[in-house]
């Protein structure tokens, strides 16, 4: 992987699961303009898992997520400090473009956000647009396999000539989540994606999410727990102190997390006593 | 929100409540009435000419007091090419600015400019009308019409457009000192268009790694496309009824439809401006009303439009269906 020259059409012709691709955070802080957010942050994000990032609302967590694609920057007056290295490559290095970062390192919001103006199929390709021009076959074949891929294929498919707006929020979701998937990216990131979401489709896109992980690296936001321990595979508790600055208190397997937390305050927080 | 909020009070029950209810109701009507006791007495004054010349009254361009021939195209015409003289050059340019504005100036520059932008907005008429009538039309007469007559006057079709004698106060001088006014309008509205379009919005073109000139190509454009659309209407209907101004640039005189943008002419503002006092007959006087009828009429309608535009993208997304 070259961040600083990859293509597109290099990477789809690639076989989508040659290899996973992992992460390492290493002493990542985050400002907004003279404020610090988020302090010292190190851990890592293993290829083709799940790792949630929990802790209350407020202690920083999309703060984080948004480190790792260079989307914290978009904010004005925002900036990070520290490292962030996608297959061993720092992805705030010198010379590194952060719109190939993103393109690499794609994006779930909390609030679906499909573009209103533009049909589900022109939703679905709008990032691979971006590349130039796609012929309609070839365009045709990625909308399927995206929206099959987001599991809404079924229920759009008769529809994708309608506007992105007009499906139900949990549709939405996963429209945006398709429409992350079109550009094959390596690793995927999930602020809350299901927090907007009825029940029935914060299951769909927990389903989802664990398909997704035999060809993606994952990283989801939660401060939903059980959600937490249903879904990953690895966890990261964080927890802001009292000068309002978010730290990792600890980082592990989901299970250990959840059952035996080395950490006072990861117990606290897991059976409920505050946050 | 809950329905008391927006006002919609559960029942009646209180009878202080739906006492206060009705005057308000009664007083929102004000407005409503005002519209249609001006349309009303417009219509009135305006009837004599109407029902005397009926259509042609809008297809011929005699105006002539004396022989009492009336006929409003050439005014029509000259208030709908200068209007859209200027709507065509100030569109660009207001949301060129608007863009740069609320896209890419440092936030420190951004108040300041805007601030600057909404004071143009309100500098009265006669002012541009003599900073046009001592600066610009000699200035278009000297310089910039004899050049465009030289450059693009050359060019087949297009060059009828500029064709004939370079005079100064013309259609042409008319448009672009529209164009200058309606700009710091359509450029404000424009900016608070485009800093309604939601963060999630660029942000999810930006995560899909869009650079910031194709975020705002692929997300906010298409976004506030409608809201931009209504700024355009909002400042055709402002050049419509501009009467100072172009009253003093336009050269009043002329009734041919010709396609030169260097024919003098009339706008239906400025020939009402001008020739109020000057009617000394009733069926005179009643075809200067129905001109500003037709003015009110149109003006109206624009405006309704671009309220409907602006209002579909400022109250959040668009083809939301049930
Ligand atoms: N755009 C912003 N401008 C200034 N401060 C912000 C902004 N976004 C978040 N913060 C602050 O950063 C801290 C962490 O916020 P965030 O990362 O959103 O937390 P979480 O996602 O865990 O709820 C909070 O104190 C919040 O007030
Ligand atoms: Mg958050």
């Amino acid at each position: 992987m070259s961040l600083a020259k990859p293509m597109v059409a290099e990477r789809l012709e690639r076989p989508v699961s040659s290899r996973g691709h992992s992460m390492q955070i290493r002493g990542l802080s985050a400002y907004y303009g003279a404020k610090k957010a988020v302090d010292g942050i190190t851990m890592d994000i293993p290829a083709n898992h799940i790792t949630a990032l929990i802790g209350p609302s407020g202690c920083g967590k999309s703060t984080v997520i948004r480190c790792l694609n260079r989307m914290h920057e978009v904010v004005r007056g925002a900036r990070a400090e520290g490292e962030v290295l996608l297959d061993g490559e720092n992805i705030y290095g010198p010379g590194i473009d952060p719109v190939q970062v993103r393109r690499l390192i794609g994006m779930v919001f909390q609030k679906p956000n499909p573009f209103p103006m533009m049909s589900v199929y022109d939703n679905v390709i709008a990032g691979l647009k971006l590349n130039g021009r796609l012929d309609k076959r070839e365009a045709d074949a990625i909308v399927e396999r995206s929206l099959r891929q987001a599991a809404l294929w079924d229920e759009v498919k008769d529809k994708l000539q309608a506007s992105g707006a007009a499906l139900s929020g949990g549709q939405q979701q996963r429209l945006c989540i398709a429409r992350t998937l079109a550009v094959e990216p390596e690793v995927i990131l999930m602020d809350e994606p299901a927090s907007a979401l009825d029940p029935i489709s914060t299951l769909k896109i927990e389903d989802l999410m664990q398909e997704l992980r035999e060809r993606y690296t994952i990283v989801v936001v939660t401060h939903n727990m059980q959600q937490a321990a249903r879904v990953s595979d690895f966890t990261a508790f964080m927890l802001a102190g009292d000068d309002r600055v978010g730290r990792l208190v600890e980082v592990g397997p989901t299970d250990e997390m959840f059952t035996r937390p080395t950490e006072k305050r990861t117990e606290d927080y897991i059976t409920g006593r505050f946050g | 929100m809950s329905a008391e909020l927006l006002g919609q009070s559960r029942g009646s029950s209180h009878q202080g409540d739906s006492l206060f209810e009705r005057s308000i109701l009664s007083l929102a009507f004000v407005p409503v009435g005002l519209l249609l006791l001006l349309v009303a007495l417009l219509w009135y004054d305006a009837w004599p000419a109407l029902a005397r010349y009926g259509v042609r009254f809008f297809t011929t361009n005699t105006w002539d007091p004396v022989f009492e021939n009336f006929g409003a195209a050439a005014f029509i015409y000259g208030t709908v090419i200068t209007s859209l003289l200027g709507l065509v050059i100030a569109t660009p340019l207001a949301i060129g600015a608007a863009l740069f504005l609320a896209a890419y100036a440092p936030e420190w520059l951004q108040g300041p400019v805007a601030f600057t932008i909404e004071l143009l907005a309100a500098i009265p008429s006669i002012i541009y009308g003599l900073w046009g009538f001592f600066v610009l039309a000699p200035l278009m007469r000297s310089t910039v019409e004899p050049f465009l007559k030289e450059t693009l006057g050359a060019i087949p079709i297009l060059g009828a457009l500029f064709s004939g004698p370079t005079i100064g106060k013309d259609l042409l001088t008319a448009g672009l000192i529209l164009a200058i006014m309606i700009l710091p309008t359509i450029t404000s509205i424009s900016r608070e268009v485009i800093r309604s379009v939601p963060d999630n919005q660029r942000e999810g073109m930006l995560g899909l790694g869009a650079t910031r000139f194709e975020m705002i190509r692929y997300a906010v454009l298409p976004y506030a496309r409608p809201g931009l659309i209504g700024a355009a209407i909002l400042g055709l209907a402002r050049a419509l009824g501009e009467t100072m101004a172009v009253t003093m640039v336009i050269g009043n005189s002329s009734t041919r439809i010709t396609p030169s943008l260097f024919t003098p002419g009339y706008t239906l503002a400025s020939v009402i401006a001008n020739q109020f006092t000057e009617a000394d007959k009733e069926i005179y006087f009643s075809a200067i009303v129905a001109l500003s009828l037709v003015l009110l009429l149109v003006s109206l309608v624009l405006n309704v439009m671009a309220r409907v535009l602006v209002a579909r993208t400022t109250r959040g997304p668009l083809g939301v269906r049930n």
